[in-house]
């Protein structure tokens, strides 16, 4: 399990990459993932092309992004979901909070 | 002597030696080096010495009278137990054989005569940092192991409250309900929760936290509270939700929340009402036909959305007697082979359509996931509730034992429940409480609840809303029927049912009189009554109900009002 994150050029957006299992291990990596930055990007996108496995922890911490980008203010994407992860978004419905695709 | 290391501390070393001069010699080097010294001319000497002091390094002759060297430190080893003392041996001995005689009897290492004693406080020096170390490991190990205790014992006592908690409803003692729950799912977040309501409906709460331990514990108390508390008040399922939610909300982390399927399945109705907030599908199986219709997880679990965001819709489904509902935790789908595939909805329904006896579905499904991953998981939870005839209704709280004489007996009072009101609150919780400080009304509280119920919602749905019962005669139609009572209770804008109550004393005892009224356009009594009762009807059971449970029963206004007496005799 690894994590990467990336500022687009103009400092808007936050990408989060996932690889391997997205579970209560990433919790740490994760939230340093968007909180070492002191800029507060517009958007933040929360790759999944590389996530193997998700469970209800790794739910938690969508939800703890998506307090610290604002709440209902964020803008947050869920993107390139796997079948299986899109499954659990979808048991969850978090496509009501998230702008998942 | 400026060259030696530091000595960080004074030991108190014992020096067993046969020679007076090699004693003297080596008690002078080590005192100099700042330690205290015990001395021995034998093993024996040296054994008693060191039970009686417990020095914390030995330097030892290898040849000595009485008892040899090598003996001498076996049994201190012996003595000293778990700690090192480190034991260096004193030898003029050249072979490599006799060397290794003195490691094999537990010496540590050795000095070779004539002694350096430069040589010699290093080597006590290193051997002080070995005995050290070994201290430190003893030390956190008896620390993580009475960590580990503790922690074993609070797990211990918090299962045994939280079983006294979650067990305090009928959901071992309800002849409907089989579940199966691995012994500490609890500390997996796994919730299982059933109660009656006081008009006999049961309701039923299979919820799984975030997160595993006791973090995911602590949230299944306040919601089994709120479960309890508000099913015992005959409180439906969208108040119970909601107050669920909110609590939840306020009281959890922010990724903290409980994914959770909330049931209420009424005999008398002969329907189950779901919401599903994250947990996989459960399933209600129509045994006539094997149909299974899922129930599908429409919304954000539990504690996640405010309580203004908050979704309390249900889904009713129409169910038979001896119709079945199945629930199930993600622990079952998720359960994972060694290639990390998981079992899923769709091996879980190969099991289904496999299961020949109904009442052996559990062990079915659990030998698919023995056979799928190779061994068990202790976070499965499965449960299975049957539609039975004739749960009896149950008299809810205490029956007061004292005189009754300060409850009051000779009063009235009158509600209009306007539209606003009637879109998102239920009044019969309330109503019921109040006239429950009657006394003699406590006994038939289940009835009472259930009439009530009957003729608030005949007036709601089939007056204000213009709902027509005969709706309901197929499953297709009731599902209909829901819906539109959902669509109209949204969009309504006027109408009112109003509450009468009247209680005076009698020569025996007391009554109540109830008299509920719609704004609706009423209805042809005599028509309905006619109707014949059909066992297998999905509509009509209702009023029958209500002329079963209360002594009088009248219609009047041409179907827009009507009438239910209670009486009691006083209490001896």
């Amino acid at each position: 399990m690894s994590i990467e994150s990336e500022v687009s050029l103009d400092g808007t957006k936050l990408t989060i990459a996932i690889k391997g299992r997205f579970d209560f291990g990433s919790h740490q990596l994760f939230r340093d993932a968007y909180e070492r930055f002191y800029k507060v990007p517009q958007v933040y996108i929360v790759d999944l092309k590389e996530t193997t496995y998700m469970d209800s922890s790794a739910l938690g911490m969508l939800l703890l992004l998506r307090d610290h980008a604002g709440g209902d203010n964020s803008e947050v994407q869920v993107i390139n979901s796997s079948s299986d992860v899109r499954k659990i978004l979808a048991i969850s419905n978090f496509d009501k909070l998230f702008d998942i695709n | 002597m400026s060259a030696l290391a530091p000595v960080l501390e004074p030991l108190t070393i014992l020096i067993a030696e046969d020679s007076a001069a090699d004693l003297l010699l080596l008690s002078t080097i080590v005192r100099r080096q700042g330690h205290q010294v015990l001395t021995a001319s034998n093993g024996a000497q040296a054994v008693d010495l060191f039970a009686r002091e417990r020095p914390q390094l030995v330097l030892m002759d290898a040849l000595m009278p009485v008892m040899d060297g090598f003996e001498a430190a076996r049994r201190i080893k012996q003595l000293a137990g778990e700690a090192l003392v480190p034991i260096i041996f004193l030898t003029s001995l050249r072979q490599s054989e006799a060397l290794a005689q003195c490691l094999d009897a537990g010496g540590d290492d050795f000095l070779p005569k004539p002694y350096n004693p430069l040589i010699l406080a290093a080597k006590i020096n290193a051997m002080d940092r070995l005995r050290r170390l070994q201290a430190t490991v003893l030390q956190q190990r008896d620390l993580i192991a009475k960590h580990h205790d503790y922690l074993l014992h609070e797990q211990r006592v918090a299962k045994a409250v939280f079983d006294k908690v979650a067990h305090s409803g009928c959901i071992n003692a309800a002849p409907n309900i089989r579940y199966l729950q691995s012994p500490y799912a609890l500390f997996n977040g796994d919730l299982l929760l059933a109660a009656y309501t006081p008009a006999g409906d049961m309701h039923v709460l299979l919820g799984d936290f975030t997160g595993h331990g006791l973090p995911a514990a602590v949230g299944a108390m306040p919601l089994a509270e709120v479960f309890y508390g508000m099913t015992a008040k005959g409180y439906g399922l969208t108040q119970i939700l909601r107050e669920m939610n909110a609590k939840l909300k306020r009281i959890l982390p922010v990724d903290m929340f409980c994914c959770a399927t909330l049931l209420c399945l009424s005999t008398q109705r002969r329907a189950v009402e779901v919401w599903n907030g994250g947990m996989p599908e459960g399933y209600v199986h129509e045994v006539a036909t094997g149909k299974r219709t899922p129930l599908i997880s429409r919304h954000l679990p539990l504690g996640v959305l405010s309580a203004q965001a908050f979704d309390d819709r249900t889904e009713v489904w129409p169910m038979a007697l001896g119709d079945r509902v199945f629930l199930l935790s993600d622990g079952v789908l998720d359960t994972a082979d060694a290639n990390e595939q998981l079992f899923g909805a769709e091996r879980l329904q190969q099991v289904f359509a496999a299961n020949r006896e109904p009442d052996r579905l559990f062990e079915d499904i659990e030998q698919a996931l023995a056979a799928f991953r190779g061994e068990a998981r202790d976070d499965v939870s499965m449960l299975e509730i049957t539609l039975q005839a004739g749960q009896s209704m149950r008299a809810t709280g205490p029956l007061y034992a004292d005189s009754g004489q300060s409850c009051p007996l000779d009063w009235s009072m009158s509600f209009e429940f306007r539209a606003e009101t009637l879109k998102r609150y239920n009044p019969l919780p309330y109503l019921l409480q109040l006239l429950l400080e009657i006394h003699g009304l406590r006994e038939q509280s289940g009835a009472l609840y259930s009439v009530m119920a009957e003729l608030y919602s005949n007036a709601l749905e089939h007056g204000v809303l213009g709902l027509d019962s005969r709706l309901k005669r197929d499953a297709e139609g009731f599902a209909q029927y829901y819906r539109l009572r959902n669509e109209r209770l949204v969009q309504l804008s006027s109408g009112y049912v109003r509450v009468h109550v009247q209680v005076e004393p009698t020569a025996t005892g007391g009554r109540m009189t109830l008299r509920i009224e719609d704004s609706g356009p009423g209805f042809d009594v005599e028509q309905v009554l006619a109707r014949p009762l059909d066992v297998d009807r999905l509509s009509g059971r209702g009023l029958d109900l209500v002329r079963q449970l209360s002594s009088d029963v009248r219609w009047s206004d041409g179907g827009r009002s009507v009438c239910v007496e209670f009486c009691w005799e006083a209490l001896a």
